[in-house]
């Protein structure tokens, strides 16, 4: 299945330095700022020298070291926010799995801001042909702008874990550009929970063929929240796979989700096989999803090429069947919910965090945990 | 003992242009012990009925009562009904993406006894209830509804059945869908629970070929939102041979 009717996505490449003046501040009529308040973003779209650090607790793989942008991983800043936060980081935070090696135990890397206001740079680079889980906490009591930058080398298998949790006050703004090897696999979940204004920018690129690249994605947002994630997968080598799924949950007036996936599939990458698709369920009538998934074929020759989206309301029916055997309605509301989710988290790809995610998505639905305990003991 | 009475019970359903009166003055009184078997053509209300009982938010009770062991039915909202004793399995059970059959069970059996069941023996239940219905073990993994064939979904309405053992059941079509092996697994199953428990059934279906297996003390014809005429089995012969025709054509005008 192939189909071309999203409104026509720039193909041009984008534009990527560390000049602050090289992006204009966005005014929201840029077609990648439309969905924005950008004007509660814009504490984090102009530079001011004060900004704060953004460390994590040194330990096995992970260093905290000076921000240092002749070693700061492959990326360079595509935007607004991000070159801002690039031209305030103080420190880096960098995670480093050397080639040949098999970590078992996930890398948990807790961000701490050190200020109100901070700019990260985390560079995750994993060596040629080992195996790691990397899980990224984002959970202070700060606006936080930076990047994410990781590099899975050839042959290599990376799961990765973003979690943004954390007070409703605080704005975030998150590129997180990876580079997949050659024939190297690349699973990066962002759980995004926390935080007033979100806006997550994960992006793929490969470095060489036979990359696999899983993008996935659980997002809840109620009491007004704005969560965004523009996700653009570039498929510029031949023979690489990726898969896109994000599910979002939302309720509340002046909730807002928004959904933008970008899959361009440049001519040289023959027998790419992609697909994308976004869900989103409105547990009530104040909230409001976005979801614009395009897809840009160069060329004919792929494997398979599909998006979809779809945007429900909750289903009453679901409802007065779990209710009908007795559940009561909260209880049979979070089960819904959390089921929603499911799919999703059972890829995540660690057992540990799905069970560590599933119960925040719980608790944020108001689950008794002995019940939620109850739910897992029965699976 | 229990007892479920339906009397003089009106119902509307709620459509876009409006409500409109399905149920037109329905008496039947469910004891303990009984099946009462309800049968009617397409359209005569019977879902209605049992969606009524049930609480289903998209009707609404315009005039009637409906009570058991004499406490009102209708003043219930649709999880305590169940936990009072009155179990619906539905004509058409409903998909819940993500939520395991096992999940599913286990929440409703605590809901249903008010603490939950002790994991060991809970698994041994569910098994055992499983293997009556002639169940794969690996059905519990499988989400609610989800992809089951007509014959799994109404096995698993009556697995349910079996674990939640109401006081009164109420069959909405079990029948429809089940071939003649899935329809005499389903039935034995059925007549298991109502042996086990004694249970009162209200048993809705539009053929009577379930009738062969599960032996009915009473017949009801059900036509245009009313019983029109009540019986013994000996009435269930008279409709399979001669349809609801004379039935239909006798219907009371409503008002
Ligand atoms: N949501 C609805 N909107 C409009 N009409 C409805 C709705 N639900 C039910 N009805 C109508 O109510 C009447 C009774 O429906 P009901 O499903 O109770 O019949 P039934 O006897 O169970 O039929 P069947 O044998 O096909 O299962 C039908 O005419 C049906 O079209
Ligand atoms: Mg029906």
């Amino acid at each position: 299945m192939t189909s071309l009717t999203a409104p026509p996505m720039d193909l041009a490449p984008r534009l990527a330095s560390t000049a602050i003046d090289d992006f204009a501040m966005p005014t929201g009529r840029e077609e990648a700022w439309r969905f924005a308040p950008v004007d509660r973003l814009a504490g984090l779209l102009e530079p001011d020298g004060g900004s704060a650090a953004v460390v994590a607790d040194p330990g096995p793989f992970i260093s905290v070291v000076d921000f240092d942008p002749e070693d700061a991983g492959h990326w360079r800043p595509t935007d607004r926010g991000a070159v801002v936060a690039w031209a305030g980081a103080r420190s880096a935070v960098q995670v480093r799995v050397p080639a040949e090696t098999l970590v078992d135990e996930p890398i948990v890397v807790r961000l701490q801001a050190q200020g109100p206001r901070a700019h990260a740079h985390v560079d995750v680079r994993i060596g040629a042909h080992s195996r790691a889980t990397v899980v990224v906490l984002n959970e202070g009591g700060s606006d936080v702008s930076g990047a994410l930058v990781t590099e899975i080398g050839d042959g290599a298998d990376l799961t990765m874990l973003s979690v943004i949790d954390g007070p409703r006050e605080n704005v975030q703004m998150w590129h997180w550009p990876a580079r997949v090897g050659r024939d190297a696999r690349f699973t990066g979940s962002t759980i995004t929970l926390g935080g007033s204004v979100v806006r997550n920018l994960p992006s793929v690129t490969y470095a060489g063929p036979g990359g696999a690249a899983t993008l996935l994605g659980a997002f809840l947002a109620d009491a007004g929240q704005y969560l965004e994630h523009r996700i653009l997968v570039t498929h510029d080598q031949p023979h690489c796979t990726s898969s896109v799924v994000y599910k979002g949950a939302l309720s509340g007036a002046g909730t807002h989700t928004v959904w933008v996936g970008d899959v361009v599939v440049r001519r040289e990458a023959v027998a790419t096989d992609t697909y994308e698709m976004n869900r989103n369920l409105l547990l009530d009538d104040g909230a409001r999803a976005d979801s614009v998934p395009n897809l840009e074929l160069e060329t004919g020759d792929v494997v398979s090429a599909g998006h979809a989206s779809a945007t429900g309301r909750f289903d009453d029916e679901q409802l007065f069947y779990l209710q009908a055997r007795g559940i009561p309605e909260a209880v049979a509301r979070q089960l819904v919910v959390r089921g929603f989710f499911v799919d999703v988290l059972s890829r995540v790809g660690s057992s540990q965090w799905r069970s560590i995610v599933l119960s925040r998505i719980a608790d944020r639905l108001g689950m008794d945990p002995d019940f939620e305990l109850d739910l897992e003991a029965a699976e | 003992m229990s007892t479920l009475a339906i009397n003089d019970l009106h119902a509307s359903v709620l459509t876009d242009g409006g409500p409109r009166e399905i149920l037109r003055g329905v008496t039947l009184t469910v004891t303990s012990g009984s099946t009462h078997a309800v049968m009617g053509p397409n359209g005569s209300g019977k879902s209605t009925l049992a969606y009524v009982i049930a609480g289903h938010p998209k009707y609404v009770v315009t005039a009637g009562t409906i009570t058991l062991d004499g406490v009102d039915v209708l003043a219930m909202t649709v999880d305590e009904r169940a936990r009072a004793g009155l179990f619906l399995a539905m004509q058409y059970p409903v998909e819940i993406p993500g939520v395991s059959v096992s999940n599913f069970l286990r929440t409703s059996a605590t809901a249903a006894r008010g603490e939950a069941p002790k994991l060991r023996t809970w698994m041994k239940e569910m098994k055992d209830a499983m293997g009556v219905l002639q169940m794969d073990p690996a059905f519990a993994e499988r989400n609610v509804n989800e992809g089951f064939s007509g014959g799994e979904k109404k096995r698993h309405e009556i697995l349910q059945l079996s674990l939640l053992k109401p006081k009164i059941a109420i069959l909405d079509e079990t029948d429809s869908g089940l071939d003649v092996d899935a329809l005499r697994v389903v039935s034995e199953g059925f007549n298991a629970f109502r042996e086990e428990t004694g249970a009162g059934t209200l048993l809705i279906t539009h053929y009577t070929r379930i009738l062969r297996y599960i032996h009915p003390d009473y017949v009801h014809v059900f036509v245009d939102g009313r019983i029109v005429e009540s019986g013994g089995p000996e009435l269930a012969s008279v409709l399979e041979s001669e349809g609801y025709e004379r039935f239909v054509g006798n219907a009371p005008v409503a008002s």
